[in-house]
């Protein structure tokens, strides 16, 4: 590539910068409106996704913000959820709970991805079609199957049961949530490290080698680097889902304490309410600060790289 | 080009080099050669002919098949995967690594070779001022030009002082312009490091200008070795004749010391019988009457430093014709066409 390709001008150029009025209602006119960035039709353009925007987040993020503060202890219940012991420890493990998860999934499905797209094999789309299943599946579901394989009843417990003499068994626990969460993040994060794999150019791996470098020298500075904008977007889908999953820990245990659970009971065990609304905007706003986190992190790397 | 910088010129032999690719594909017939250390050869051929499949056997990135074997000086290199061969290559796409700037990318050799930050910034500025690039050692590879980009690739691949450098169609994606002047510069590179170098191209202008020997390939075979001279004059093929330069291939009749040539009749000594005879468009006189054919001028193109004229004689036979950028001949015209039988060339068989 020796240059951009220049952008060919729109077809109706002309028409854009002398705009007639009575074209602008058509479907043409709309088009020329954006390219001119003029700004009261762009407003006009704009409305309904400030509307629907407005409607189904800013008003109920807002409404779940008051409500939080509207409880016996008032806006100190936001405080109360760092200084409550239990509300804090619930917090500080889905932290760690939904970090471990998406660390885990990224390398896993790093190396899975990798090989799929660079082998070919009797059976490959179907392994593929195997890995991406679990994408079907409702938290329910995933709790379910953790169970068989690590419940009272499962497979691993079986299975140690019969070599060691004691049974192994901790589908219960956070283990068990946090095989299920990988179990179920792995799809999401394989697909789209395959779909940035495929894209890699082999030519940077053989100007690497070219220079010397090792095997885990071209991994580490060439394709690993080149799959980072992969690593963010599905790295930030699986922390998020890990956060607010729900149904999994639900068909666990009730005594998994993660947030999504504290807010339920929070919320239908002891209608309290105000602290469920502050708990649930807290959850929010955690998992958004923890990915812009991570994203400008990655950008402040690339940036100090160059 | 700086005088200090010389690289040692290791000659490389193939023996026996085939590829056979999955699923039966030959890429590759058997092929021998051997380069001499310090020499500049260019494959050259089509897309498909094998030349690309050869870089690569040659720098590591393919093995050959059973029984081929590759040498760098007295080294069996064949089985050296290209990380173990100290080699420099240049890509047609570059192959810059964005994440690392300029610097960095040039750099990168003598990272991954364990070479102290120090030593690797100072041989790095070395090559960068070597390129003409010094001041662009900070960019980001997305901040170069496609020019710029290669003076990085051929820095890059040459501050680990390899062995051999391996160049793969290093200006197919540049512009005209831009080619010829890079063109010269790696040529003027080349000579004043005496580094051996092995170049692809698909482009017979840049084979003509950089190599001191030429290899044509087609379809997996070698179809003729030798100086850009000895290519362009004695073609050892048809395939050849007709890849390098525009050639005329004419049918004629040779008896008794004569050469008839449509109604043209000049002395000959080749072969004899019904023959097929070939020359250049700079190798026939064009004029005005005094010639061997008389012709009529069906199309003429201004070069601007010539005329491409095609003629076409009263027995029909059509022929490409350079005369000077100044002639001035227009369709229809008619005109003598004059052969020197020392520049008319018979393929064998």
């Amino acid at each position: 590539m020796a240059l951009p390709p220049s952008q060919p001008p729109p077809a109706s150029q002309g028409e854009a910068f002398f705009p007639s009025p009575a074209k602008r209602g058509r479907g043409q006119g709309w088009g020329q409106v954006l390219l001119r960035r003029d700004p009261l039709p762009l407003a006009a353009l704009m409305a309904p996704a400030a509307v629907v925007f407005g409607a189904f987040f800013l008003l109920p993020m807002a409404r779940l913000f008051v409500i939080g503060g509207s409880g016996a202890e008032g806006w100190a219940a936001y405080a109360s959820i760092l200084l409550n012991p239990r509300h804090l420890q619930s917090l500080v493990s889905t932290v760690l709970l939904s970090a471990g998860v998406t660390a885990v999934t990224l390398a896993v499905s790093t190396v899975t991805g990798l090989f799929l797209v660079r082998h070919r094999f009797p059976g490959r789309s179907v392994l593929v079609a195997m890995l991406t299943f679990p994408l079907a599946f409702p938290g329910v579901v995933i709790g379910f199957m953790v169970i068989m394989l690590a419940g009272r009843q499962g497979l691993i417990g079986d299975v140690t049961q019969a070599l060691t003499g004691s049974k192994l068994v901790f589908a219960y626990s956070m283990a068990g949530l946090f095989l299920g969460y990988v179990y179920f993040s792995i799809p999401r994060v394989i697909l789209t490290v395959m779909a940035s794999a495929e894209k890699l150019d082999p030519s940077h791996e053989e100007a690497a080698r070219s220079l010397g470098a090792r095997p885990w020298q071209v991994v580490a500075h060439v394709i690993l680097p080149a799959l980072k904008p992969a690593f963010l977007s599905a790295g930030a889908i699986c922390f998020a889902t890990a956060m607010g999953a729900f149904g999994t820990a639900f068909t666990l245990a009730t005594r998994i304490d993660v947030l999504p659970m504290t807010i339920y009971t929070e919320f239908t065990l002891q209608a309290n309410i105000a602290t469920a609304a502050a708990l649930s905007f807290v959850l929010g706003a955690v998992t958004w600060a923890a990915l812009a986190t991570a994203r400008s992190f990655a950008g402040s790397s690339v940036a100090a790289a160059g | 080009m700086s005088g200090s910088f010389h690289l040692d010129a290791v000659p490389v032999r193939l023996r026996r080099c085939a590829k056979t690719f999955h699923g039966g594909v030959r890429a590759l017939e058997p092929l021998d050669l051997d380069i001499r250390g310090g020499e500049t050869v260019v494959f050259l051929g089509p897309s498909g002919c094998g030349k690309t499949t050869t870089l690569r056997i040659l720098a590591g990135l393919e093995r050959p098949d059973e029984g081929g074997r590759v040498f760098y000086g007295e080294d069996d290199v064949t089985a050296l995967p290209i990380e173990r061969r100290n080699v420099g290559m240049v890509f047609q796409s570059y192959a810059l690594f964005p994440n690392m700037s300029v610097a960095e990318n040039v750099a990168y050799g003598l990272r991954v070779r364990g070479v102290p930050k120090a030593e690797r910034r100072e041989r790095a500025e070395e090559m960068l001022a070597m390129m003409h690039i010094a001041d662009l050692a900070g960019r980001r590879i997305d901040q170069l030009s496609g020019g710029q980009r290669q003076r990085v690739a051929l820095a890059r691949a040459l501050v680990v002082r390899p062995r051999v450098l391996l160049l793969d169609e290093p200006l197919t994606a540049l512009d005209a312009k831009l080619r010829d002047s890079l063109r010269l510069e790696i040529d003027r590179l080349l000579r004043a490091l005496g580094i051996t170098a092995i170049y692809v191209t698909h482009d017979q202008a840049e084979a003509m200008a950089l190599g001191d020997r030429i290899v044509v390939m087609s379809k997996g075979r070698v179809a003729q070795v030798g100086t850009p001279r000895e290519i362009y004059h004695r073609p050892a093929d048809a395939f050849v004749a007709d890849f390098i330069g525009t050639m005329n291939r004419l049918p004629a009749v040779a008896q008794d010391g004569r050469l008839l040539l449509g109604r043209g009749e000049l002395p000959w000594s080749g072969p004899q019988g019904r023959i097929e005879v070939l020359v250049r468009p700079e190798d026939v006189a064009l004029t005005a009457s005094g010639g061997h054919v008389d012709a009529r001028i069906a199309a003429t193109v201004f070069l601007g430093d010539r005329t491409r004229v095609v003629a076409e004689t009263a027995d029909g036979l059509t022929l490409t014709v350079d005369a000077p950028g100044r002639t001035d001949l227009a369709r229809g015209d008619a005109v003598s066409l004059g052969f020197d039988p020392a520049r008319l060339l018979t393929l064998p068989e």
